[in-house]
């Protein structure tokens, strides 16, 4: 089992985010950027099959700012190769990146194609189902189980659905999926470990193929919603809101 | 030439429209009501023509019927729809962004090579321009967006529109169109639903939740939460983090993937607010939010909003209540 997985960087939601002067992005100059989390189950299910089947796990990450400890941690957890895509990614959008990686992977043979199921910053769409379609290959998500019959050349799969409920579905090798949660919580390194990893790791570099860049769609303007004075909230300290509490759940009735 | 009609995607399952349908021909009026442009239903499905006398404030269905399509899968609904999609160019196909239609819009867009815009909570026409308002960054953007004027795709977030609006006891014009030759040809197999394991409670029955996310920071303080829950006579439910990590079985996630909950008294304790968790508890009675962060998008559907460590309420406002009880 080949297995590729697309890795991304997401502006961190725990920090501030604020609008640059275009009004139409976010202004990246004190932006801080975390791996996606569902990126990091795709590796986590990709070690796993691997694990059970052999083959190997690549990595593929676009360039961006600690995009490289993402890569030295993924090697450290058991990824056979770590690549980075070269490319001045600012302002690409999920319809131009889906059409750039369709080139790029045609560079290496797989088996199965895995990323995160959805990025905060994907405004076009969502990756996945994008690069299935420029590939002609089956695509599903939220995935949250696969098992590979790498002889049968096919996937079984458990799809999310709602209220708890699953559906299993089979799928010819290889196909894309989109990853919600890896099986088992992610494995943990050690910072000694990737520091290892920074040593001994080649990341491999790749320049990213040029594509037209125009998405079809305009950004017209991007702000913080409206708080909508929605919530009232209630300031003190821990007792002084925790009687405020108790006072509003005796007024509704709750108490 | 791209007709000026208005598409809804039509989503059902076990012989029963989804409600998300009802929110998207609402939608899709107003707006077609803009374009003066008809709304149509488009229902795909096997032997599920009678369906289509719940769409009554569709103008038309467009029925087709396979066995391909008993199931949502990607792949089946893009091959049904686009030789459909590309005859008659509508303005607008819009799409329920739900776990069973994931990965659709996107797909057909990248096929059809049609402008697609996702995370959609609203839309309008200004000057002929559809103008889209989606969600991002887990819910701390905003951003407005247009199509350009000819078909487009949209994938729009449940809960944009109530579902009032879009049911309607009238019978519906239902034209029946062929699917495309090769249909059973798909990739992708569904095998069969997986239910989940009995709950040991049951939280949309609850009147009380106190749920708790990420901000809960590690196992052990989700016996906190307990202690809170049952002072006040509930149980205790969860984000999607806290169940992945396996502190909660999944039968307590709320949300688009778990349970839709509506109690009396919603807590969030160190819940972000994404949207979709949202999704599930948008509805309860009385919600209150703690967390650190301001601008957490939680405090935007909250009644009540405390900023603070979730560590140091919870033990003041257990004893608070305890008081109150004794008292
Ligand atoms: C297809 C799909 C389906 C999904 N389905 C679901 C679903 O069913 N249910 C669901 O919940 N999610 C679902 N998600 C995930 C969702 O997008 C969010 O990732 C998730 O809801 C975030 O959970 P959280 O708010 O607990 O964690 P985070 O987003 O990490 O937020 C933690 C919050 O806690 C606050 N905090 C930290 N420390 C403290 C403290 N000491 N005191 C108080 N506050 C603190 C932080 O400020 C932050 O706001 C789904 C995602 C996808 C893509």
């Amino acid at each position: 089992m080949n297995t590729l997985v697309l890795l991304r960087m997401v502006p961190d939601l725990v920090e501030e985010l604020e609008v640059d002067a275009s009004s139409k992005a976010l202004d990246r100059q004190w932006l801080r950027l975390v791996l996606n989390e569902v990126d990091d189950h795709a590796l986590e299910e990709a070690l796993l099959l691997k694990e059970r089947h052999g083959g190997s796990v690549t990595v593929l990450a676009l360039d961006a700012p600690e995009v490289d400890d993402a890569l030295y941690a993924a090697a450290a957890k058991g990824a056979d190769r770590v690549v980075k895509i070269t490319h001045s990614l600012d302002g690409v959008g999920t319809w131009t990146l889906a059409q750039l990686l369709a080139q790029v992977v045609s560079a290496f043979s797989y088996d199965l194609i895995l990323t995160g199921v959805q990025a905060v910053d994907d405004l076009d769409g969502v990756l996945a189902p994008m690069l299935a379609a420029r590939l002609c290959l089956p695509y599903l998500g939220p995935v949250t189980a696969v098992r590979a019959d790498p002889a049968a050349r096919t996937a079984t799969v458990e799809r999310e659905l709602a209220g708890g409920i699953k559906g299993e579905y089979r799928l010819p090798l290889p196909c894309v999926l989109g990853i919600q949660a890896a099986e088992k919580p992610l494995r943990y390194v050690t910072v000694s470990r990737v520091r290892q990893m920074m040593k001994t790791t080649h990341i491999e570099k790749m320049p990213a193929p040029k594509v037209a860049t125009d998405s079809p769609v305009t950004v017209r303007r991007l702000y913080k919603p409206e708080v909508a004075g929605r919530a009232e909230m209630l300031e003190g300290t821990p007792q002084e809101v925790a009687q405020k509490l108790v006072a509003i759940l005796a007024e509704r009735g709750v108490l | 030439m791209t007709a000026q009609e208005v598409w809804v995607l039509v989503e059902h399952r076990q012989q029963r429209v989804a409600d998300i349908t009802f929110e998207l021909l609402g939608l899709g009026r107003e707006v077609a009501q803009a374009l003066q442009a008809p709304l149509k239903a488009v229902l795909l499905g096997h032997q599920a023509r009678d369906l289509a006398s719940a769409l009554g404030a569709a103008d038309a269905v467009l029925y087709m019927d396979h066995p391909a399509l008993t199931e949502v899968t990607p792949e089946a609904y893009a091959r049904a729809l686009k030789p459909l999609l590309q005859e008659r160019r509508p303005r607008l196909m819009v799409i329920g962004l739900t776990n069973f239609t994931l990965g659709l819009g996107p797909y057909l867009a990248c096929e059809l090579q049609w402008p697609f815009v996702n995370f959609c909570k609203g839309m309008h026409v200004e000057d002929g321009s559809v103008v889209i308002t989606c969600l991002l960054y887990g819910g701390k953007m905003e951003a407005e967006v247009e199509l350009p004027a000819e078909p487009g795709l949209i994938g729009v977030m449940p809960g944009a529109s109530p579902a009032d609006k879009g049911r309607d006891e009238r019978f519906p014009l239902v034209e029946e169109v062929l699917s495309p030759p090769g249909l059973e040809q798909q990739a992708v197999q569904f095998l069969r639903y997986i239910q989940p394991e009995a709950a040991d409670v049951d939280i949309t029955t609850q009147e009380v939740l106190v749920s708790v996310g990420r901000g809960i920071q590690n196992q052990e303080n989700i016996a906190l939460a307990e202690e809170l829950a049952q002072a006040l006579g509930g149980a205790v439910c969860a984000s999607r983090p806290v169940i992945d990590q396996g502190w909660l079985p999944l039968s307590r996630q709320v949300g688009k993937s778990g349970m839709t909950v509506k109690p009396k008294l919603y807590l969030a304790l160190g819940i972000s607010g994404a949207p979709e968790h949202v999704e599930g508890m948008k509805n309860a009675g009385l919600i209150i939010a703690i967390n650190t962060d301001l601008r957490a998008p939680i405090f935007n559907v909250a009644h009540y909003g405390i900023v603070a460590d979730v560590l140091e309420v919870l033990p003041a406002l257990i004893e608070a209540i305890r008081g109150k009880k004794g008292g």
